[in-house]
């Protein structure tokens, strides 16, 4: 009976830890297991790159202490900077349109000196950050000249970043504040007339987007029909995904990725990879992870003690399921081919990073509550 | 502000279950498009893991087929007449060169490259892989190889790669009979069985090269290989050999060829030589002849130009397709036919003024002996080859019973050689000339038919076939160029046998005798047009010269051989056989426009006939 208290209190008291450190114990395992799978990945997509591994890790190392870092801060402060965060992101956005570098034919980048970094990336949280302050200030659901105002919000940095180009993050911005007013109430009414008004405007919009954006589309409907040019991707992919089977070809023994068929397959095409190797039956564990990560993101924002973190946590896990459709979606020939990452998995600098200081967000709202029934 | 405090209180409580119950929605929302996420993957992974198998299998693996070893051929001494030898080709790899310019110039240093092999360089730079060599000269000498090799250090990227090129050792000896091979064209790669020449770069072009060209080839190996995305052979995952060609043998024995071109000295002509005992084919001579080896690697146009614009045309089969008037050499048979057909018997005579003439006709027909023979047997019309004797027996014959018996012998048709691009001659009929000339058979065209002229021709090889043929009393025989055919690796050869192709009709074998007889005397007796060859020769010949009118000679011109330029001259022919009572070699040979066939045909068919009979007698250097 005294060693059962002793456990007891063992693990209370580690539970008190990680609460003193403002540490979600499911969701940092959770993490960590995608990714080390990520690397696990990565390190057959790079083909064996050892360097490319410990750069990973380095990036992933100082995402989970941006994410530490981030948790520390209360919910009540984030509140409190949102509005200067949200200012000073798209300060900045407009800087990149007015004097960006050129990275990848597209203009992205801000470089400041020291490094460079993309501020739409700030933006994927400021937004959420800014409608959810935005609209726990008043009573939910929000009345129309809040919705208005929101929406203006959301729409100003979503169209600067669309513009840069960069159709993905536009995308993620758009939904981490979309979610915002969706879970805030946006009536039902508003949102299928708003639906219908982003269908009508469709043909205005495809007018609008850049002649390679539009190509996306088309290859999309048929790959077939530019087998060489940009239906290649995903042409390749759907070969890399389908010819993996039920149990895959294995680790390390996927031929479309190896053999350098398959594009861009340490970054936005990883999935592909992973699915080669390991089979549907891998994708099952990996989407479980994900379904994993996602619940516990999804508890947390249900668990939360005020609407603006209710509001925030709630827009974080449904952006974090975004990336995750999107990306799987476009690599298996659902959607059209725009730059999302596999959150955690793919290749790559600044997404990571915020999406760890997300996770920091999530983890600082499910520890900072008051303990009502401790 | 109370009101407003406790609403706001109330509200927070009502603001969390508005939140929480999208959240509930989202989650549904969510696992709705997770499934079909699911869904999608189940397709691709589960349903359709068949298909996307395969294409990843053919993305990956790529079948590299491997050109098998073209056989040799030897001729019937085993002596080699095409081989491969590696040849020595320059190539550079795109992906290992940093300055391309640089490159080409430090090498047009080190060895002859002309600009239109750096223009078909850079024409085939744009179509290959960075990492495929393209090749930008070909032969290269050993000299040019070193040259290359010493400063390989500062030419990275520059290869020099050995590859199996056809060789022909004997130059242009026998270039007609073996013939060629070189790169396939077009119109041979539209007929051509696209995967068994699939990695072959040279197809026969004539002769034996040709005709043979189904078992010196071989079959075509494979190599299953994994490629990457860009093509670059990984691995290879499979192979399956090649199965190299088959050696042939031939029935020429390049001595004897050499002899019979020798004897040619610098006249246009052609000699046959055959086994009457089954149809080999000892010697097949096209003078002048060509270096078989010009070709195999595209020969350049100013060459191929003076080849075949020569007026000596040394690309023309003339054993083949070379259809001469036979002239008098065609007397024994029309003897013969005479004999058979009891037209005429041996000891009637008739007499000769030195011309014939016709009924209701005054041309006269000329005998080459222009105070004519006087009385004449038809030993004397052979052995002194008379002509008015035979336009006689022509007449007596008649056309239609002539052109029957010399077709039993085979003129006017294919000899069916085992060679291909023979053309079959013309024994020409009533029938024939109503067909083509839309016109009636004139006797005065008998009359020349019966000394060979007219519409009559006949290609060398015919004419050795038909020699063939009588000396054999009658059993014909197809040509045959191959002797023997052997499986590569092995010792055992494979010996073709003879292809009987029918019997001339015998009435009474004595004509026959007769006739070898008569032919004898042609050789062997003092008043014989071929008694030249006479001298010192151990064994019989019977034979038969003929002169055959290359341009006719007005009713009243003399025929003066030193008035008339060289190519309008006559030319000279000879047939003949031996040993005449057991014949073993059979042979017909043309000297175009060599005048007499006695003085120039009949001693190259003796030398022949010496080496083929005696051998060591004659070392083949004797006869420069």
């Amino acid at each position: 009976m005294l060693t059962n208290e002793f456990v007891e209190d063992r693990i209370t008291s580690s539970r008190l830890l990680m609460h003193r450190l403002h540490i979600d114990l499911p969701l940092l395992l959770g993490l960590l297991m995608l990714a080390g799978v990520g690397l696990f990945v990565l390190y057959s997509a790079s083909g064996q790159d050892d360097s490319m591994i410990i750069r990973q890790l380095i990036r992933l190392a100082l995402a989970f202490v941006i994410l530490i870092a981030v948790a520390q801060i209360s919910p009540a402060t984030l509140s409190f900077w949102s509005p200067w965060i949200y200012s000073i992101g798209l300060l900045l956005l407009i800087a990149v349109l007015v004097l960006g570098d050129i990275g990848k034919g597209a203009q992205r980048w801000l470089d400041i000196g020291i490094f460079r970094f993309q501020p739409s990336e700030i933006m994927k949280l400021a937004v959420p950050m800014m409608i959810a302050r935005f609209l726990a200030d008043t009573h939910l659901p929000p009345n129309r000249k809040r919705l208005l105002l929101g929406a203006i919000l959301i729409a100003l940095p979503a169209l600067m970043v669309a513009k840069q180009p960069d159709l993905g993050t536009a995308l993620l911005i758009a939904s981490a504040g979309g979610f915002v007013l969706f879970l805030a109430g946006l009536s039902w009414r508003f949102i299928i007339l708003s639906l219908v008004a982003i269908a009508a405007s469709a043909p205005f919009v495809w007018n609008l987007l850049r002649e390679y954006q539009q190509q996306r589309i088309l290859t999309l409907l048929n790959p077939q029909n530019d087998p060489l040019g940009t239906g290649y991707h995903i042409i390749q992919s759907t070969i890399a995904i389908g010819s993996g089977g039920l149990y895959g070809k294995g680790w390390l023994n996927g031929t479309q990725s190896h053999l350098d068929f398959l594009p861009e397959r340490n970054t936005d095409f990883i999935f592909a990879v992973f699915s080669e190797e390991f089979g549907f039956f891998g994708i099952m564990l990996l989407l479980l992870i994900y379904i994993f990560i996602i619940s516990r993101c999804l508890v947390i924002a249900v668990q939360s003690q005020d609407t603006y973190s209710r509001l925030l946590a709630g827009s974080l896990a449904l952006t974090f399921f975004v990336y995750l459709f999107v990306n799987i979606g476009m690599v298996s020939g659902l959607l059209p081919v725009v730059g999302v990452p596999l959150p955690l998995v793919s290749y790559g600098g600044t997404s990571i990073v915020t999406l760890m200081a997300a996770f920091g967000i999530l983890m600082s709202i499910q520890t900072h509550r008051k303990l009502l029934a401790g | 502000m109370q009101r407003f405090s406790s609403l706001t209180i109330k509200d927070h409580i009502r603001e969390s279950e508005i939140i929480n119950k999208r959240i509930l929605t989202s989650a549904i929302v969510a696992g709705i498009l997770l499934l079909i996420l699911l869904a999608r993957l189940f397709q691709l992974q589960i349903i359709d893991v068949q298909h996307y198998s395969s294409l990843s299998e053919n993305n990956r693996v790529s079948l590299l087929p491997i050109a098998p070893t073209r056989g040799l051929i030897y001729d019937r001494q085993g002596r080699l007449l095409a081989q491969n030898l590696p040849s020595y080709t320059l190539e550079l790899i795109p992906e290992h060169i940093k300055n391309l310019k640089a490159t080409l110039t430090t090498l047009r240093g080190l060895i002859r490259i002309s600009d239109d092999e750096v223009k078909s360089f850079r024409k085939q730079l744009r179509r290959k892989r960075r990492f495929e060599g393209v090749p930008l000269r070909f032969r290269l000498s050993d000299a040019e190889v070193a040259r290359v090799a010493v400063n390989q250090h500062r030419l990275p990227g520059v290869e020099i790669v050995a590859q199996l090129t056809r060789h022909y050792p004997m130059g242009s000896l026998a270039s007609h009979a073996i013939g060629y091979v070189s790169r396939i064209n077009e119109e041979e790669l539209r007929h051509l069985d696209a995967s068994e020449y699939s990695a072959t770069t040279y197809i026969g072009k004539v002769g034996v090269e040709k005709s043979y060209e189904h078992l010196l080839h071989g079959e075509v190996g494979f190599q299953r290989v994994e490629t990457n995305a860009q093509g670059r052979i990984l691995r290879v995952l499979e192979r399956t050999l090649p199965t190299p060609g088959k050696n042939l043998y031939l029935n020429i024995d390049a001595r004897l060829q050499a002899i019979a071109e020798k004897g040619f000295k610098d006249n246009n002509g052609a000699l046959v030589a055959i086994d009457p005992n089954n149809g080999d084919v000892l010697a097949l001579v096209s003078m002048p002849t060509f270096d078989p080896n010009l070709f195999v690697n595209g020969i350049d146009s100013k060459t191929y130009k003076a080849l075949s614009q020569s007026t000596r045309r040394p690309l023309f089969n003339r054993a083949l397709r070379g259809q001469y008037p036979p002239g008098s050499t065609l007397k024994p048979f029309i003897g013969l036919a005479g004999l058979e057909l009891d037209a005429i018997k041996p000891n009637e005579t008739i007499n000769c003024p030195g011309y014939y003439m016709l009924k209701n006709d005054d041309r006269h027909y000329r005998d080459w002996k222009k105070q004519g023979h006087g009385i004449t047997n038809l030993r004397k019309a052979i052995v002194e080859s008379c002509d008015v004797y035979f336009y006689n027996l022509a007449l007596t014959l008649q056309i239609d019973r002539l052109h029957e018996y010399l077709t039993s012998f085979g003129l006017g048709r294919l000899t069916g050689i085992d060679i291909r691009g023979e053309l079959p001659g013309l024994m020409p009929s009533r029938a024939w000339k109503r067909r083509v000339y839309h016109q009636p058979w004139f006797p005065g065209e008998t009359l020349i038919t019966g000394i060979g002229q007219g519409f009559t021709l006949a290609t060398p090889l015919q004419l050795a076939s038909i020699t063939a043929t009588l000396s054999d009393l009658g059993q014909r025989y197809q040509p045959q160029v191959v002797h023997a055919i052997q499986e590569p690796g092995t010792e055992s050869l494979s010996i073709q046998t003879a292809i009987p192709s029918g019997n001339v009709p015998i009435a009474k074998i004595e004509h026959w005798h007769n006739i070898i007889d008569i032919m004898q005397d042609v050789v062997h007796s003092v008043h014989g047009t071929a008694r030249g060859i006479s001298h010192h020769l151990s064994y019989r010949i019977a034979g038969k010269t003929g002169t055959a009118q290359v341009f006719g000679v007005k009713q009243d011109e003399e025929y003066v051989a030193e008035d008339i330029a060289k190519k309008l001259r006559d030319h000279a022919l000879f047939i003949g056989f031996a040993p005449a009572d057991k014949p073993r070699i059979a042979v017909a040979a043309i000297v175009e426009n060599g005048g007499g066939g006695g003085s120039v045909a009949a001693p190259i068919v003796r030398k022949v006939m010496d080496y083929y009979l005696l051998k060591s007698d004659v070392p083949p250097d004797a006869n420069k």
